[in-house]
């Protein structure tokens, strides 16, 4: 092996290198609150370096690979957790580095972030499974973070206790698959695997650790309940940046090394699919907490997510990427009014918005356009997005999909014009009063509308990933 | 391999322990014994792993590392689990579900 193909894993080491340099500065800095400043640095630094080209190619007789479309999602996802730390870092300020444990936090995120990074890198199931877990145990510890908060440790036990009984499944799953190939790389399994009922069997339990991730409907039922107990700069992390990336490896896997089950998938996908999205929808409807509300949101956001993976071409794979780094701007804006909001004054249900657009007109309208963009309304990136996915679902004749996945963005509609209502036509007495953001809630909140809008019009973005999906 | 028995009896019995897992995180009413029932479930691949190696492919040594990384994972994923547990019996004084549980629908 060369120092050339050891820099394939470039973006890791890079962030590896953050995270010691945060622990060396824990043990010698007296300021905490310079620490940080130093942690969102050190971070900026790290998304900057990820935007340099890179190779493809594999490392370690293939456990690790590195193509141009994954090279492209750790970037998408190093913007999201770039945005995240923004918008966290008054949260902190006030809550968590009072009680000196501010490290910890930027140093739990960053190594769930590099479980995310080998995850979707992966190449074999090893890895896969060392990433998944990666990725979700530092996650379960912030969820867990406001350590005297009653909620946020329920919140903590849930996510936890799931978790592992997901993923517990999914080895077994895996065991069963190994059973069937003799191998756990993923081109010898793809090479070797056949349709029977023990591979089959694999199959649907290694799904479970997966659509447990991505909260899709038989296994979502943890997803409320932790978004609102956890701090919400976690909960954003939870619904985009983990989502994401199990979106990611879930395509990779589907398209590549579960070839045989074309016919098995794409059913299961159809049923998964249309009871993600009418669950999520009609769950939002009956939500009074904005944090509950944007999780069933999310969840129907998964749904129509699938619509692309069920297409299983370079469109499919083009469009779900497109839409996935849409969605990461689009519901950081949201979650980030939200989390402004809650932060100055503590409220977090709906009606507490009521006439916020006469005292905060900008967060208002903020929240206008990433709720427009979740829904799919023409002028903002959403809108392309989900024409896309409807698209690629459509070339591949699932027309009845299609039709019910446009009535779930009516449907989808009508809730987020209930925020929009309560924000721009009810008026209040006890109306949020005017308050001043901070710099970096600021930052974090302009970049992701800048997000919203500049990926949406600018279509030589599309182009590119169009150019580059090949799994 | 071990003489006179079989692959089939040890993943039955591998496969009974994992659904006696899955059940008992499923009826348990406390989140120490559902902890349980979670090794159970790990256990049970890590055992499934280490036996397919050794009767159907000896010739490399996959299956028996992955059940080391399961292991160890397993160890971390408890300790954390119950870190959470110990805090929120701090705040509730119970480590029974139905005592824990506040947010619902």
């Amino acid at each position: 092996m060369t120092l050339e193909s050891f820099l394939l894993m470039r973006q890791e080491l890079v962030l590896l290198a953050v995270i010691l340099l945060l622990v060396i500065g824990e043990i010698f800095s007296n300021n905490k609150k310079g620490l940080l400043n130093f942690a969102i640095g050190l971070f900026v630094v790290h998304t900057v370096i990820g935007f340099l080209p890179m190779q493809e190619g594999t490392v370690f007789g293939g456990m690790f690979r590195s193509t141009s479309l994954i090279h492209l999602f750790k970037n998408v996802l190093n913007v999201g957790v770039l945005i995240i730390l923004l918008q966290s870092a008054d949260w902190i300020k006030e809550k968590v580095v009072p009680e000196n444990k501010s490290t910890e936090f930027f140093i739990l995120m960053f190594s769930s972030l590099l479980g995310m990074y080998y995850m979707i890198s992966a190449g074999d199931f090893l890895m896969f499974y060392l990433g998944l877990e990666l990725s979700a145990l530092p996650v379960a510890a912030l969820v867990a973070y406001e350590t005297t908060k009653r909620k946020s440790a329920e919140a903590g036990i849930k996510f936890i206790l799931s978790a592992a009984l997901a993923s517990g499944t999914s080895l077994f799953g895996v065991s069963l698959l190994y059973a069937t190939t003799g191998t756990i790389h993923f081109e010898e399994v793809a090479a070797i695997i056949s349709y029977s009922n023990l591979s089959l069997l694999g199959f649907i339990f290694f799904f479970t650790g997966l659509a447990f991730k991505i909260s899709l409907v038989p296994f979502h039922f943890w997803t409320a309940d932790v978004y609102e107990g956890a701090p919400i700069g976690i909960a954003s992390y939870l619904s985009v940046i983990s989502k994401g990336a199990a979106v990611m490896i879930l395509m990779i896997v589907l398209f590549t090394v579960m070839k045989p089950f074309d016919i098995v998938t794409h059913n299961m996908l159809y049923i998964v699919s249309l009871a993600t999205m009418f669950v999520g929808n009609l769950f939002a409807l009956r939500q009074q907490n904005m944090k509950r509300f944007l999780a069933f949101s999310s969840i129907a956001q998964a749904g129509f997510i699938l619509l692309g993976i069920m297409s299983n071409d370079q469109l499919g794979v083009a469009t779900v990427v497109y839409f996935v780094g849409i969605y990461v701007f689009t519901n950081l804006a949201a979650f980030g009014v939200v989390q402004s909001i809650s932060l100055q004054t503590g409220k977090e249900n709906i009606d507490d918005y009521n006439g916020l657009y006469r005292t905060n007109p900008k967060l208002s309208l903020v929240m206008m356009l990433a709720l427009f963009s979740l829904a799919g309304i023409p002028p903002v990136a959403g809108f392309f997005g989900k024409f896309f996915l409807f698209t690629a679902a459509a070339s591949q004749g699932m027309y009845l999909l299609v039709f019910l996945a446009v009535v779930n963005v009516t449907i989808s509609l009508y809730y987020y014009l209930l925020v929009i209502r309560a924000m721009f036509l009810r008026k209040s007495k006890t109306a949020i009063p005017y308050f001043d953001n901070k710099i970096y809630m600021k930052l974090g909140l302009v970049i992701a509308v800048v997000g919203i809008l500049f990926i949406g019009l600018y279509s030589p973005i599309y182009d590119y990933i169009f150019e580059i999906s090949k799994l | 391999m071990i003489n006179g028995i079989s692959i089939y009896e040890i993943l039955t019995i591998t496969t009974i322990i994992f659904f006696i897992g899955v059940y008992g995180f499923l009826t348990r009413k406390n989140l120490i014994t559902m902890l349980l029932s979670i090794e159970l479930i790990l256990n049970a691949s890590a055992v499934n792993f280490v036996v397919i190696n050794t009767y159907l492919f000896p010739e490399n040594l996959q299956g028996v590392f992955f059940s080391i990384f399961i292991i160890a994972i397993a160890a971390a994923e408890t300790a954390l689990a119950v870190a959470i547990i110990i805090n929120l019996y701090k705040l509730v004084t119970s480590v029974e579900v139905e005592d824990t549980e506040t947010m619902k629908y």
